[in-house]
């Protein structure tokens, strides 16, 4: 993540995840997770990448370039109805790389976080 | 047989639910959101538990129970708590929020309370190990010789 105050609006107060874990981890640091309401198993860390976090000034700053530039996609989401939550998060202002679109595997849209980072979100099979 | 194109009847519904998320404090009438969304109020229920599984009735006491849970989390009284958050009588909510939750307010906030506290005591045990180790907050566990 870039900034870990902006990822926790974006994916508690935009997406509507819930806080699992918010640790302190030293000065200007914290241990951030958070998971889909309907799968609290499942943590999401979102880690700042910065300089001493398992990077150094240089990686962290190469890696702030690739995540603000869209470089990684990071994984699926699935909801009940994709059509009711692709209008809920525009609403919400979130940015979508692709609207609903029925693919050959499947119903699907692409969104961006607020780093960078983009996400498939589908549709549970009904 | 329905008339209008399907995102527009989304968009309704959405902004139905957006409705219910930013007002659930307030004595909301599902009458009057059926009616702003133009629908019939059979008509909107139906649709809207079809697109988010809870009747709108439900899905604004579940809002309501879930706001409720963040503000005992950041310590509020149980009054408070169902105050703010739209209900009217303690009792009632005390019941809605054991039946959903599994547990009454205050035993829920007690959780919450120890557990934020832990997590500011002893911030390792909530963090895996290898990112830990990776950090040197603790030292490598294998392969050590006995």
């Amino acid at each position: 993540m870039l900034d870990q105050d902006s990822a926790y609006d974006f994916y508690v107060n935009k997406l509507g995840f819930k806080v699992h874990t918010d640790a302190p981890i030293g000065p200007g640091a914290r241990w951030l997770t958070v998971n889909p309401p309907e799968q609290p198993e499942l943590e999401i860390a979102l880690m700042a990448i910065s300089e001493g976090m398992m990077f150094t000034r240089e990686s962290a700053e190469s890696m702030r370039k690739l995540v603000a530039g869209g470089t990684f996609g990071f994984g699926v989401f699935e909801c009940n109805d994709l059509l009711a939550t692709y209008e809920e998060l525009k609403a919400k202002g979130v940015e979508f790389k692709k609207a609903p679109t029925q693919e050959f595997y499947g119903f699907e849209a692409l969104f961006k976080d607020d780093s960078g980072n983009w996400f498939s979100l589908g549709q549970k099979a009904k | 047989m329905e008339t209008y194109p399907k995102v527009y009847l989304y968009r309704r519904i959405v902004k139905a639910k957006l409705f219910i998320d930013d007002n659930y404090a307030d004595a909301i009438d599902l009458g009057d959101i059926a009616d702003e969304a133009f629908f019939s109020k059979f008509h909107f229920i139906r649709l809207f538990k079809k697109t988010y599984g809870k009747t709108p009735h439900r899905y604004l006491t579940y809002v309501r129970i879930e706001k409720s849970k963040l503000l005992l989390k950041d310590k509020a009284s149980v009054s408070e708590a169902c105050y703010a958050v739209g209900f009217d009588s303690i009792s009632s909510f005390t019941g809605l929020f054991k039946r959903m939750v599994g547990q009454t307010p205050s035993i829920y906030q007690q959780q919450c309370l120890n557990k934020n506290q832990e997590m500011k005591a002893i911030p390792l045990k909530y963090i895996p190990n290898c990112f830990a180790e990776m950090n040197g907050w603790i030292k490598k566990s294998n392969f050590q010789e006995v």
